[in-house]
Protein backbone atom coordinates (compact mmCIF):
# COMPACT_ATOMS: atom_id res chain seq x y z
CA UNK A 1 0.00 0.00 0.00
CA UNK A 2 1.72 2.93 1.31
CA UNK A 3 4.48 1.89 2.15
CA UNK A 4 6.20 1.46 -1.01
CA UNK A 5 6.10 5.65 -1.50
CA UNK A 6 7.22 6.20 1.75
CA UNK A 7 10.74 3.50 1.61
CA UNK A 8 12.60 3.93 -1.33
CA UNK A 9 12.94 1.04 -3.25
CA UNK A 10 17.46 1.21 -3.49
CA UNK A 11 17.54 1.52 0.36
CA UNK A 12 19.08 -1.68 1.03
CA UNK A 13 19.20 -1.94 4.94
CA UNK A 14 16.54 -4.85 5.71
CA UNK A 15 15.28 -2.87 9.09
CA UNK A 16 13.90 -0.44 6.77
CA UNK A 17 11.51 -3.11 5.65
CA UNK A 18 11.21 -4.40 9.13
CA UNK A 19 7.25 -3.04 8.80
CA UNK A 20 6.30 -4.81 5.97
CA UNK A 21 8.28 -8.43 7.28
CA UNK A 22 6.04 -7.91 10.48
CA UNK A 23 2.87 -7.37 8.26
CA UNK A 24 3.75 -10.22 5.56
CA UNK A 25 4.10 -12.93 8.42
CA UNK A 26 0.74 -11.79 10.06
CA UNK A 27 -2.49 -12.97 9.49
CA UNK A 28 -5.34 -11.32 7.25
CA UNK A 29 -4.32 -7.78 7.03
CA UNK A 30 -2.38 -6.14 10.24
CA UNK A 31 -2.93 -2.88 9.15
CA UNK A 32 0.17 -1.87 11.48
CA UNK A 33 0.74 1.25 9.28
CA UNK A 34 -2.51 2.73 9.75
CA UNK A 35 -1.34 3.03 14.07
CA UNK A 36 -1.56 7.12 14.71
CA UNK A 37 -0.13 6.61 18.18
CA UNK A 38 -3.29 7.43 20.27
CA UNK A 39 -2.40 4.95 23.37
CA UNK A 40 -5.19 3.53 23.53
CA UNK A 41 -4.09 -0.06 23.71
CA UNK A 42 -1.61 0.64 26.18
CA UNK A 43 -4.38 2.46 27.89
CA UNK A 44 -6.83 -0.74 28.20
CA UNK A 45 -4.11 -3.49 28.26
CA UNK A 46 -4.35 -5.41 31.57
CA UNK A 47 -1.35 -6.52 31.85
CA UNK A 48 0.84 -3.55 30.81
CA UNK A 49 2.58 -2.85 33.98
CA UNK A 50 4.51 -6.03 33.26
CA UNK A 51 5.37 -5.09 29.63
CA UNK A 52 8.76 -3.54 28.57
CA UNK A 53 6.87 -1.32 26.42
CA UNK A 54 3.47 -0.41 25.77
CA UNK A 55 2.06 -1.85 22.33
CA UNK A 56 1.79 2.27 21.00
CA UNK A 57 5.61 2.26 21.75
CA UNK A 58 6.50 -1.28 20.18
CA UNK A 59 4.40 -0.15 17.20
CA UNK A 60 6.45 2.86 16.77
CA UNK A 61 9.81 1.04 17.11
CA UNK A 62 8.39 -1.41 14.60
CA UNK A 63 7.87 1.20 12.22
CA UNK A 64 11.03 2.46 13.12
CA UNK A 65 13.17 -0.24 12.12
CA UNK A 66 14.36 -1.30 15.70
CA UNK A 67 14.36 -4.94 14.94
CA UNK A 68 16.21 -5.64 18.15
CA UNK A 69 14.83 -3.70 20.27
CA UNK A 70 11.29 -4.65 19.37
CA UNK A 71 12.03 -8.28 19.07
CA UNK A 72 13.59 -8.21 22.29
CA UNK A 73 10.75 -6.77 23.98
CA UNK A 74 8.87 -8.81 26.41
CA UNK A 75 5.44 -6.99 25.59
CA UNK A 76 4.60 -9.92 23.30
CA UNK A 77 5.42 -12.63 25.37
CA UNK A 78 3.26 -10.95 28.03
CA UNK A 79 0.20 -9.95 26.31
CA UNK A 80 -3.09 -12.31 27.25
CA UNK A 81 -4.70 -11.75 24.26
CA UNK A 82 -7.75 -10.59 25.56
CA UNK A 83 -8.64 -8.65 22.46
CA UNK A 84 -9.32 -5.20 24.82
CA UNK A 85 -6.91 -3.09 22.77
CA UNK A 86 -8.16 -4.67 19.50
CA UNK A 87 -11.99 -3.87 19.39
CA UNK A 88 -11.23 -0.56 21.19
CA UNK A 89 -8.24 1.22 18.77
CA UNK A 90 -9.72 3.13 16.55
CA UNK A 91 -7.44 2.16 13.57
CA UNK A 92 -8.39 -1.25 13.60
CA UNK A 93 -5.15 -2.51 14.09
CA UNK A 94 -5.26 -5.97 14.28
CA UNK A 95 -2.68 -6.17 17.65
CA UNK A 96 -2.92 -9.11 19.26
CA UNK A 97 -1.82 -10.94 15.50
CA UNK A 98 0.74 -8.71 15.34
CA UNK A 99 1.74 -9.73 18.81
CA UNK A 100 2.00 -13.28 17.90
CA UNK A 101 3.68 -12.17 14.51
CA UNK A 102 6.39 -10.72 17.11
CA UNK A 103 6.87 -13.92 19.00
CA UNK A 104 7.46 -16.13 16.18
CA UNK A 105 10.03 -13.40 14.86
CA UNK A 106 11.39 -13.54 18.02
CA UNK A 107 11.71 -17.22 18.38
CA UNK A 108 13.26 -17.98 14.88
CA UNK A 109 15.80 -15.30 15.50
CA UNK A 110 15.88 -16.17 19.08
CA UNK A 111 15.92 -12.43 20.47
CA UNK A 112 13.45 -13.45 23.48
CA UNK A 113 15.34 -12.74 26.61
CA UNK A 114 13.43 -15.06 28.74
CA UNK A 115 12.78 -18.62 27.76
CA UNK A 116 9.66 -19.30 29.67
CA UNK A 117 6.75 -18.73 27.68
CA UNK A 118 8.62 -19.24 24.26
CA UNK A 119 9.42 -22.87 25.71
CA UNK A 120 5.92 -23.15 26.95
CA UNK A 121 4.75 -23.00 23.78
CA UNK A 122 7.34 -24.92 22.13
CA UNK A 123 6.67 -27.85 24.36
CA UNK A 124 2.65 -27.45 24.15
CA UNK A 125 2.89 -27.23 20.34
CA UNK A 126 5.47 -30.50 20.46
CA UNK A 127 2.93 -32.49 22.16
CA UNK A 128 -0.09 -31.82 19.93
CA UNK A 129 2.71 -32.16 16.67
CA UNK A 130 2.93 -36.38 18.76
CA UNK A 131 -0.71 -36.55 19.74
CA UNK A 132 -2.89 -34.33 17.71
CA UNK A 133 -4.21 -33.09 21.43
CA UNK A 134 -2.83 -31.12 23.83
CA UNK A 135 -1.57 -33.11 26.86
CA UNK A 136 -2.08 -31.03 30.27
CA UNK A 137 -0.77 -33.78 32.53
CA UNK A 138 2.79 -34.00 30.60
CA UNK A 139 3.13 -30.21 29.45
CA UNK A 140 2.40 -29.24 33.37
CA UNK A 141 5.13 -31.18 34.64
CA UNK A 142 7.86 -30.50 31.80
CA UNK A 143 7.19 -26.80 32.23
CA UNK A 144 7.14 -26.75 35.61
CA UNK A 145 10.41 -28.75 36.56
CA UNK A 146 12.21 -26.80 33.95
CA UNK A 147 10.83 -23.13 34.95
CA UNK A 148 9.19 -23.28 38.34
CA UNK A 149 10.70 -25.92 40.24
CA UNK A 150 9.76 -24.00 43.59
CA UNK A 151 6.32 -23.35 42.85
CA UNK A 152 6.02 -27.25 42.72
CA UNK A 153 5.42 -27.79 46.77
CA UNK A 154 2.71 -24.96 46.44
CA UNK A 155 1.47 -26.55 42.90
CA UNK A 156 1.32 -30.34 44.45
CA UNK A 157 -2.50 -30.41 46.41
CA UNK A 158 -3.88 -28.37 42.90
CA UNK A 159 -2.30 -31.40 41.18
CA UNK A 160 -3.95 -33.69 43.29
CA UNK A 161 -7.13 -31.95 43.14
CA UNK A 162 -7.46 -32.11 39.36
CA UNK A 163 -6.30 -35.96 39.74
CA UNK A 164 -8.75 -36.94 42.50
CA UNK A 165 -11.53 -35.02 40.70
CA UNK A 166 -10.71 -36.78 37.60
CA UNK A 167 -9.79 -33.23 35.67
CA UNK A 168 -6.63 -34.62 34.61
CA UNK A 169 -5.02 -37.53 32.49
CA UNK A 170 -1.84 -38.86 33.39
CA UNK A 171 -1.55 -40.73 29.86
CA UNK A 172 -1.75 -38.51 26.10
CA UNK A 173 -4.67 -38.91 23.90
CA UNK A 174 -3.70 -40.14 20.34
CA UNK A 175 -6.28 -38.75 17.40
CA UNK A 176 -5.97 -41.98 14.62
CA UNK A 177 -5.20 -39.61 11.56
CA UNK A 178 -1.88 -38.44 13.17
CA UNK A 179 -0.14 -39.42 10.22
CA UNK A 180 -2.37 -37.86 8.35
CA UNK A 181 -1.71 -34.25 10.43
CA UNK A 182 1.83 -34.81 10.51
CA UNK A 183 2.05 -34.70 6.85
CA UNK A 184 -0.10 -31.37 6.76
CA UNK A 185 2.10 -30.11 9.40
CA UNK A 186 4.93 -30.44 7.37
CA UNK A 187 4.01 -29.24 4.35
CA UNK A 188 3.00 -25.90 5.84
CA UNK A 189 6.68 -25.67 7.42
CA UNK A 190 7.88 -26.00 4.28
CA UNK A 191 5.20 -23.50 2.73
CA UNK A 192 6.12 -21.41 5.74
CA UNK A 193 9.59 -21.47 5.27
CA UNK A 194 9.54 -20.10 1.61
CA UNK A 195 7.06 -17.56 2.16
CA UNK B 1 -34.68 -30.00 17.34
CA UNK B 2 -31.29 -28.22 16.64
CA UNK B 3 -28.57 -30.26 14.55
CA UNK B 4 -25.09 -29.07 15.09
CA UNK B 5 -21.37 -30.38 14.26
CA UNK B 6 -19.98 -30.21 17.45
CA UNK B 7 -15.62 -29.13 17.75
CA UNK B 8 -15.64 -30.16 21.96
CA UNK B 9 -11.52 -29.08 22.01
CA UNK B 10 -9.21 -30.79 23.79
CA UNK B 11 -10.60 -28.92 27.97
CA UNK B 12 -13.56 -30.85 27.39
CA UNK B 13 -12.38 -33.84 28.15
CA UNK B 14 -9.84 -33.37 30.82
CA UNK B 15 -10.15 -30.33 33.16
CA UNK B 16 -13.51 -28.92 31.78
CA UNK B 17 -15.03 -32.42 32.19
CA UNK B 18 -18.05 -30.66 33.95
CA UNK B 19 -18.65 -28.55 31.01
CA UNK B 20 -18.85 -32.00 29.04
CA UNK B 21 -20.86 -33.73 31.49
CA UNK B 22 -23.53 -30.99 32.31
CA UNK B 23 -23.96 -29.94 28.42
CA UNK B 24 -24.92 -34.08 27.71
CA UNK B 25 -27.12 -34.00 30.36
CA UNK B 26 -29.29 -30.37 29.43
CA UNK B 27 -28.95 -31.84 25.49
CA UNK B 28 -31.59 -34.27 26.03
CA UNK B 29 -34.57 -31.58 27.47
CA UNK B 30 -33.49 -28.97 24.88
CA UNK B 31 -33.37 -31.34 21.79
CA UNK B 32 -29.91 -30.23 21.11
CA UNK B 33 -27.84 -33.21 18.67
CA UNK B 34 -23.92 -32.28 18.76
CA UNK B 35 -22.45 -34.34 16.21
CA UNK B 36 -19.19 -34.56 17.06
CA UNK B 37 -16.07 -33.87 14.43
CA UNK B 38 -15.22 -37.65 13.66
CA UNK B 39 -10.88 -37.46 14.71
CA UNK B 40 -11.00 -34.04 15.80
CA UNK B 41 -7.36 -32.15 16.66
CA UNK B 42 -6.71 -29.76 19.15
CA UNK B 43 -6.76 -26.20 18.07
CA UNK B 44 -3.31 -24.92 19.03
CA UNK B 45 -4.88 -22.69 22.13
CA UNK B 46 -2.93 -19.13 21.76
CA UNK B 47 0.52 -21.27 21.69
CA UNK B 48 0.80 -22.22 17.82
CA UNK B 49 0.22 -18.94 16.17
CA UNK B 50 2.97 -17.41 18.17
CA UNK B 51 5.59 -20.23 17.26
CA UNK B 52 4.93 -20.36 13.02
CA UNK B 53 1.76 -19.14 10.77
CA UNK B 54 0.87 -21.08 8.29
CA UNK B 55 1.55 -24.17 10.56
CA UNK B 56 -0.66 -22.80 12.90
CA UNK B 57 -3.38 -22.30 11.09
CA UNK B 58 -3.26 -25.36 8.77
CA UNK B 59 -3.62 -27.15 12.58
CA UNK B 60 -7.04 -25.62 12.83
CA UNK B 61 -8.47 -25.67 9.85
CA UNK B 62 -8.32 -29.63 9.57
CA UNK B 63 -11.06 -29.42 12.09
CA UNK B 64 -13.17 -27.41 9.45
CA UNK B 65 -12.02 -29.83 6.55
CA UNK B 66 -12.98 -32.45 8.41
CA UNK B 67 -16.14 -30.95 9.52
CA UNK B 68 -17.19 -29.91 6.00
CA UNK B 69 -17.05 -33.25 4.86
CA UNK B 70 -18.85 -34.65 7.48
CA UNK B 71 -21.70 -32.00 6.86
CA UNK B 72 -25.14 -32.80 5.59
CA UNK B 73 -27.98 -31.04 7.57
CA UNK B 74 -25.85 -28.53 8.97
CA UNK B 75 -23.41 -26.40 8.66
CA UNK B 76 -22.72 -24.86 11.55
CA UNK B 77 -19.69 -25.85 14.02
CA UNK B 78 -20.41 -25.25 17.41
CA UNK B 79 -17.54 -24.85 20.04
CA UNK B 80 -18.22 -24.88 23.94
CA UNK B 81 -14.46 -23.16 24.52
CA UNK B 82 -13.65 -19.96 23.56
CA UNK B 83 -10.36 -20.81 22.83
CA UNK B 84 -11.00 -23.16 20.29
CA UNK B 85 -13.98 -20.89 19.19
CA UNK B 86 -12.17 -17.66 18.30
CA UNK B 87 -9.08 -20.34 16.63
CA UNK B 88 -11.88 -21.92 14.35
CA UNK B 89 -13.84 -18.10 13.38
CA UNK B 90 -10.22 -16.44 12.81
CA UNK B 91 -9.10 -19.24 10.48
CA UNK B 92 -12.49 -18.84 8.90
CA UNK B 93 -12.54 -14.99 8.85
CA UNK B 94 -8.58 -14.68 7.95
CA UNK B 95 -8.68 -16.86 5.00
CA UNK B 96 -11.83 -15.31 3.32
CA UNK B 97 -9.17 -11.85 3.82
CA UNK B 98 -6.44 -13.03 2.90
CA UNK B 99 -6.23 -14.91 -0.36
CA UNK B 100 -2.50 -16.00 0.50
CA UNK B 101 -3.32 -17.06 3.69
CA UNK B 102 -6.44 -19.87 2.68
CA UNK B 103 -3.51 -20.82 -1.12
CA UNK B 104 -0.56 -21.62 1.83
CA UNK B 105 -3.32 -23.33 4.26
CA UNK B 106 -4.61 -25.35 1.41
CA UNK B 107 -1.64 -26.28 0.06
CA UNK B 108 -0.95 -27.63 3.03
CA UNK B 109 -4.82 -29.50 4.08
CA UNK B 110 -3.68 -30.92 0.35
CA UNK B 111 -0.64 -32.92 1.54
CA UNK B 112 -3.69 -34.93 3.91
CA UNK B 113 -5.78 -34.92 1.13
CA UNK B 114 -7.86 -32.36 2.36
CA UNK B 115 -9.28 -29.04 1.70
CA UNK B 116 -11.26 -26.09 3.08
CA UNK B 117 -13.08 -23.49 1.28
CA UNK B 118 -13.72 -20.48 4.01
CA UNK B 119 -17.01 -19.36 4.68
CA UNK B 120 -18.66 -22.76 3.65
CA UNK B 121 -19.18 -23.61 7.61
CA UNK B 122 -20.76 -20.93 10.30
CA UNK B 123 -18.86 -20.81 13.50
CA UNK B 124 -20.47 -20.34 16.63
CA UNK B 125 -20.11 -20.53 20.13
CA UNK B 126 -22.56 -22.81 22.35
CA UNK B 127 -24.05 -20.08 24.35
CA UNK B 128 -24.58 -17.97 20.88
CA UNK B 129 -27.03 -21.62 19.86
CA UNK B 130 -28.41 -21.96 23.22
CA UNK B 131 -29.94 -18.54 23.36
CA UNK B 132 -30.49 -17.63 19.74
CA UNK B 133 -31.42 -20.47 17.88
CA UNK B 134 -33.04 -22.41 21.07
CA UNK B 135 -33.90 -19.44 23.26
CA UNK B 136 -35.33 -18.09 26.59
CA UNK B 137 -38.78 -18.79 25.96
CA UNK B 138 -37.88 -22.66 25.17
CA UNK B 139 -35.07 -22.83 28.48
CA UNK B 140 -37.93 -21.51 31.07
CA UNK B 141 -40.35 -24.07 30.09
CA UNK B 142 -38.21 -26.66 31.61
CA UNK B 143 -37.55 -24.96 34.82
CA UNK B 144 -38.38 -26.57 37.59
CA UNK B 145 -35.80 -25.46 40.38
CA UNK B 146 -35.48 -21.54 39.67
CA UNK B 147 -32.44 -20.20 41.18
CA UNK B 148 -34.12 -17.82 43.07
CA UNK B 149 -31.92 -16.28 46.33
CA UNK B 150 -28.70 -17.34 44.31
CA UNK B 151 -26.57 -14.35 43.59
CA UNK B 152 -24.02 -15.25 40.31
CA UNK B 153 -21.65 -13.18 38.66
CA UNK B 154 -21.94 -13.73 34.96
CA UNK B 155 -18.37 -13.83 33.66
CA UNK B 156 -17.70 -14.36 29.92
CA UNK B 157 -14.09 -13.78 29.68
CA UNK B 158 -12.42 -12.28 26.53
CA UNK B 159 -12.34 -14.47 23.44
CA UNK B 160 -16.04 -15.13 23.12
CA UNK B 161 -17.48 -11.37 22.69
CA UNK B 162 -13.97 -9.97 21.33
CA UNK B 163 -13.11 -9.72 18.41
CA UNK B 164 -16.38 -10.77 16.88
CA UNK B 165 -15.55 -10.78 13.54
CA UNK B 166 -19.11 -12.20 12.07
CA UNK B 167 -20.99 -9.56 14.70
CA UNK B 168 -22.94 -12.50 16.73
CA UNK B 169 -22.89 -10.78 20.38
CA UNK B 170 -24.50 -7.34 21.78
CA UNK B 171 -21.45 -6.00 22.91
CA UNK B 172 -17.82 -6.50 22.73
CA UNK B 173 -17.19 -5.72 26.21
CA UNK B 174 -20.69 -5.58 28.04
CA UNK B 175 -22.79 -8.27 26.19
CA UNK B 176 -25.70 -8.72 27.96
CA UNK B 177 -26.72 -12.56 26.39
CA UNK B 178 -25.42 -14.56 29.87
CA UNK B 179 -27.05 -12.30 32.30
CA UNK B 180 -30.20 -13.13 30.70
CA UNK B 181 -30.01 -16.36 30.29
CA UNK B 182 -29.24 -16.79 33.91
CA UNK B 183 -32.17 -14.20 34.74
CA UNK B 184 -34.28 -16.64 32.73
CA UNK B 185 -33.28 -19.43 35.33
CA UNK B 186 -34.40 -17.52 38.35
CA UNK B 187 -31.28 -16.49 39.36
CA UNK B 188 -30.61 -12.95 40.91
CA UNK B 189 -27.77 -11.61 38.56
CA UNK B 190 -25.22 -9.07 39.58
CA UNK B 191 -24.35 -6.14 36.98
CA UNK B 192 -20.31 -7.52 37.04
CA UNK B 193 -18.56 -5.19 35.78
CA UNK B 194 -15.07 -7.01 34.82
CA UNK B 195 -17.69 -9.90 33.11
CA UNK B 196 -15.30 -9.68 29.74
CA UNK B 197 -11.97 -9.11 31.64
CA UNK B 198 -9.21 -11.74 31.40
CA UNK B 199 -8.59 -14.15 33.69
CA UNK B 200 -4.88 -14.47 32.54
CA UNK B 201 -4.99 -17.22 30.12
CA UNK B 202 -1.85 -18.80 29.74
CA UNK B 203 -0.21 -16.61 32.33
CA UNK B 204 -0.49 -19.11 35.49
CA UNK B 205 2.34 -20.68 33.41
CA UNK B 206 4.63 -18.29 32.16
CA UNK B 207 3.85 -15.10 34.67
CA UNK B 208 2.19 -16.04 37.48
CA UNK B 209 2.15 -12.84 39.16
CA UNK B 210 1.22 -11.52 36.36
CA UNK B 211 -2.07 -13.60 35.68
CA UNK B 212 -2.74 -14.04 39.70
CA UNK B 213 -3.52 -10.19 39.62
CA UNK B 214 -5.74 -10.56 37.27
CA UNK B 215 -7.35 -13.54 38.73
CA UNK B 216 -7.56 -11.70 42.08
CA UNK B 217 -9.62 -8.64 40.08
CA UNK B 218 -12.07 -10.95 38.73
CA UNK B 219 -12.93 -12.61 42.38
CA UNK B 220 -12.26 -9.76 44.67
CA UNK B 221 -14.66 -7.49 42.39
CA UNK B 222 -17.64 -10.35 42.52
CA UNK B 223 -16.94 -10.83 45.98
CA UNK B 224 -17.58 -7.25 46.72
CA UNK B 225 -21.01 -7.24 44.84
CA UNK B 226 -21.53 -10.16 46.79
CA UNK B 227 -21.89 -12.91 44.70
CA UNK B 228 -22.20 -16.94 45.75
CA UNK B 229 -20.88 -18.05 42.57
CA UNK B 230 -19.41 -16.70 39.74
CA UNK B 231 -20.97 -18.85 36.49
CA UNK B 232 -18.53 -18.92 33.45
CA UNK B 233 -18.39 -20.43 29.73
CA UNK B 234 -15.12 -21.19 29.54
CA UNK B 235 -13.16 -23.67 30.50
CA UNK B 236 -9.29 -21.76 30.95
CA UNK B 237 -11.68 -18.82 33.05
CA UNK B 238 -13.06 -21.98 35.11
CA UNK B 239 -9.36 -23.45 35.36
CA UNK B 240 -7.90 -20.41 36.33
CA UNK B 241 -10.37 -18.84 38.34
CA UNK B 242 -10.93 -21.75 40.41
CA UNK B 243 -7.75 -24.01 40.52
CA UNK B 244 -5.47 -20.98 40.66
CA UNK B 245 -7.62 -19.38 43.34
CA UNK B 246 -5.97 -21.22 46.21
CA UNK B 247 -2.73 -19.89 44.76
CA UNK B 248 -3.51 -16.26 44.33
CA UNK B 249 -5.40 -16.31 47.86
CA UNK B 250 -1.55 -17.54 49.39
CA UNK B 251 0.26 -15.03 47.05
CA UNK B 252 -1.97 -11.85 48.32
CA UNK B 253 -2.66 -13.23 51.92
CA UNK B 254 -6.62 -12.89 51.30
CA UNK B 255 -9.02 -15.48 51.81
CA UNK B 256 -11.59 -15.26 48.83
CA UNK B 257 -13.96 -18.59 48.44
CA UNK B 258 -15.80 -17.95 45.24
CA UNK B 259 -16.82 -21.13 43.09
CA UNK B 260 -17.07 -20.92 39.55
CA UNK B 261 -19.26 -22.90 37.40
CA UNK B 262 -20.41 -23.52 34.24
CA UNK B 263 -23.71 -22.08 32.80
CA UNK B 264 -24.38 -25.32 31.78
CA UNK B 265 -24.62 -26.91 34.81
CA UNK B 266 -27.19 -23.97 35.70
CA UNK B 267 -29.07 -24.82 33.14
CA UNK B 268 -29.31 -28.11 34.58
CA UNK B 269 -29.73 -27.39 38.36
CA UNK B 270 -32.67 -25.60 37.07
CA UNK B 271 -34.17 -27.79 35.34
CA UNK B 272 -34.24 -30.15 38.70
CA UNK B 273 -31.09 -32.45 37.32
CA UNK B 274 -29.16 -33.83 39.74
CA UNK B 275 -25.91 -32.46 40.78
CA UNK B 276 -23.79 -35.28 40.08
CA UNK B 277 -25.09 -36.04 36.68
CA UNK B 278 -23.82 -32.21 35.85
CA UNK B 279 -20.24 -32.46 37.00
CA UNK B 280 -20.85 -30.62 40.34
CA UNK B 281 -18.82 -31.35 42.99
CA UNK B 282 -16.25 -31.28 40.05
CA UNK B 283 -14.78 -27.85 40.91
CA UNK B 284 -11.91 -27.04 43.50
CA UNK B 285 -13.46 -24.43 44.99
CA UNK B 286 -16.47 -25.98 46.46
CA UNK B 287 -19.77 -25.13 45.62
CA UNK B 288 -21.60 -26.75 48.20
CA UNK B 289 -22.45 -23.73 50.78
CA UNK B 290 -23.57 -21.83 47.41
CA UNK B 291 -25.72 -24.43 46.40
CA UNK B 292 -27.04 -24.86 49.99
CA UNK B 293 -29.45 -21.85 49.23
CA UNK B 294 -31.06 -23.11 46.33
CA UNK B 295 -31.80 -26.38 48.35
CA UNK B 296 -29.08 -28.36 46.53
CA UNK B 297 -27.17 -31.18 47.91
CA UNK B 298 -23.95 -31.91 45.79
CA UNK B 299 -22.32 -35.39 45.98
CA UNK B 300 -20.37 -36.05 49.45
CA UNK B 301 -16.78 -34.98 49.17
CA UNK B 302 -14.27 -37.93 48.77
CA UNK B 303 -12.39 -38.07 52.48
CA UNK B 304 -9.34 -36.65 52.41
CA UNK B 305 -6.26 -39.57 52.55
CA UNK B 306 -4.75 -39.81 55.66
CA UNK B 307 -0.94 -37.54 56.38
CA UNK B 308 1.86 -40.16 56.09
CA UNK B 309 3.32 -38.61 58.32
CA UNK B 310 2.49 -36.56 61.67
CA UNK B 311 3.82 -33.17 62.06
CA UNK B 312 6.87 -32.36 64.75
CA UNK B 313 5.78 -29.85 67.36
CA UNK B 314 9.16 -28.57 67.30
CA UNK B 315 12.09 -28.31 64.78
CA UNK B 316 14.94 -30.30 64.56
CA UNK B 317 17.01 -31.57 67.22
CA UNK B 318 19.11 -28.91 68.38
CA UNK B 319 21.77 -28.94 71.27
CA UNK B 320 20.31 -27.39 74.40
CA UNK B 321 21.59 -25.85 77.59
CA UNK B 322 20.45 -28.59 80.37
CA UNK B 323 17.35 -27.20 82.62
CA UNK B 324 18.88 -25.72 86.15
CA UNK B 325 16.86 -28.25 88.38
CA UNK B 326 19.18 -31.19 86.29
CA UNK B 327 22.78 -29.20 87.00
CA UNK B 328 24.43 -31.05 90.00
Amino acid sequence: MSIQTVVSPQDTNPNVRFLEEVSLHTAGVSRLEMCIQCGTCGGSCPSAADMDHTPRMLFAMVRAGMRTEALSSNTPWICVSCYHCVVRCPQEVHIADVMYTLKSMAIKNKLYKDATAPDFSQTFVEMVENYGRSYEFGLATRHYLKHFPLRLPNMAPMGLGMLTKKRMDLRPKKIKGIDQLQAILERAKEVEAVS
Amino acid sequence: MNEYLFYPGCSMESNAIAYSESLKAISKPLELVLKEIDDWNCCGATEYVGISLTPAYALITRNLALASRQAKDSHTVVAPCSACYLNLAKADYYMRESPRLNQNVNTALAAGGLSYRPGSLEIRHLLDVIINDIGLAEIKKHVVRPLSGLRVAPYLGCMVPRPDYDQRWSDAEHPTELDRLLKALGAEVIDYPLKTHCCGGHMTQISPSTAFELIRRLISSADQYHADLMVTLCPMCQMNLDAYQNETNKHFGTHYHMPILFFTQLIGLAFGLDASELGIGRELVSARAALSKIGVEPPPEEPKPPRRRKEKTTGLPMPQMPAEEEVV
